[in-house]
């Protein structure tokens, strides 16, 4: 299949959230080859854009070209772009395409073929059923014993280096699919409508995804952040 | 209030994220705040939730290696002289 040209990507979206007053500035003066616009650009997607094309690729090497690729195509395409979509959107949709694109030349998986079977099959808990009593009764599936507030803890512990560090560790060790939601929502600052539509996958799914993930995160702080 | 709508604990840390996000049908909002003001253990949870959302929002850092960005600099020039050439 060949891939698809940028106008026809940009067709593929749905027609809200458009393009702001602010965008569209950038977009202008892209196209009259103002060069502190693209920088700009690159200073805010390109390491995000390596980290998506990296889910879809057998490489780092391989998801770096594929992030260059984009921009050329963003370049080549920004004189037919109509602000019908934010810019953002815009971007990391030839992003996925031309990453989709290398994967199928890889034949490789892609990370979100499965998702609505897998999401079903595999039904993980938040939190361990055994800090739940199981005894029949008035307080069965109620704490064994309670969790501890984290947000009277001292800033310098909370956020930490080994706090950190164990954050990193938690998301590189989640499914692509978890991993990419939880990237894009809470560490770029999407919001839950543009990871639909450029993940293509319903809100449910994203939520289920979203919840998943953080979940694990907080399950591998909570014995660090716990100690007294 | 009855045993059957009450949410247990073990019900209610699956919806943390449903709340957080706003995204709960008003019926089910109203079992989950509920429970939450008569239950300690699960507004220290809720506590941790949100918590560990901004702990994984301080990852953000874009650094862009200067390589890198010389080299997509390069391509912006030659897609500005292709084009003002046309």
């Amino acid at each position: 299949m060949a891939t698809l040209t940028e106008a026809e990507a940009e067709a593929q979206l749905p027609t809200r959230p458009g393009a702001t007053p602010d965008e569209l500035a950038i977009v202008a003066a892209l196209r009259n080859g103002d060069e502190g616009a693209f920088a700009s650009l690159i200073e805010h997607y390109h390491s995000a854009m390596v980290r998506l094309a990296s889910m879809y690729v057998a490489s780092g090497a391989v998801a770096e070209e594929v992030a260059q690729e984009a921009w050329l195509g963003v370049l080549e395409g920004i004189g037919r772009f109509e602000g019908r979509s934010s810019i953002k959107t815009w971007i990391f949709t030839i992003l996925v395409n031309r990453a989709r694109t290398r994967a199928r030349r890889e034949d490789r998986s892609q990370p979100f073929a499965a998702l609505e079977q897998s999401l079903h099959e595999t039904d993980e808990p938040a939190v361990e059923p055994s800090r739940f009593l199981d005894t029949p009764g008035r307080w069965q599936g109620y704490w064994v014993s309670y969790p501890t507030a984290w947000s009277t803890l001292p800033e310098e512990r909370l956020l930490a280096q080994e706090t950190r560090r164990l954050v990193a560790q938690a998301i590189a060790s989640l499914p692509p699919a978890q991993q990419e939601v939880i990237t894009l929502r809470d560490i770029e600052g999407w919001t839950a409508e543009e990871v639909c539509v450029l993940l293509t996958i319903s809100e449910a799914n994203q939520r289920v995804l979203l919840h998943r993930a953080r979940a694990k995160v907080r399950r591998v702080l909570e014995p660090y952040l716990s100690e007294v | 209030m009855n045993e059957q709508t009450e949410l247990t604990c073990r019900e209610l840390v699956e919806l943390v994220t449903e709340y957080v996000e706003g995204a709960m049908p008003p019926e089910e909002l109203r079992r989950f705040e509920q429970h939450l003001a008569m239950c300690e253990g699960c507004r220290a949870y809720l506590d941790q939730a949100r918590q560990t959302i901004r702990l994984v929002g301080q990852l953000h850092e874009a650094i862009l290696p200067l390589a890198t960005r010389q080299t997509l600099l390069q391509t912006f020039r030659s897609w500005k002289n292709s084009t003002s050439t046309e």
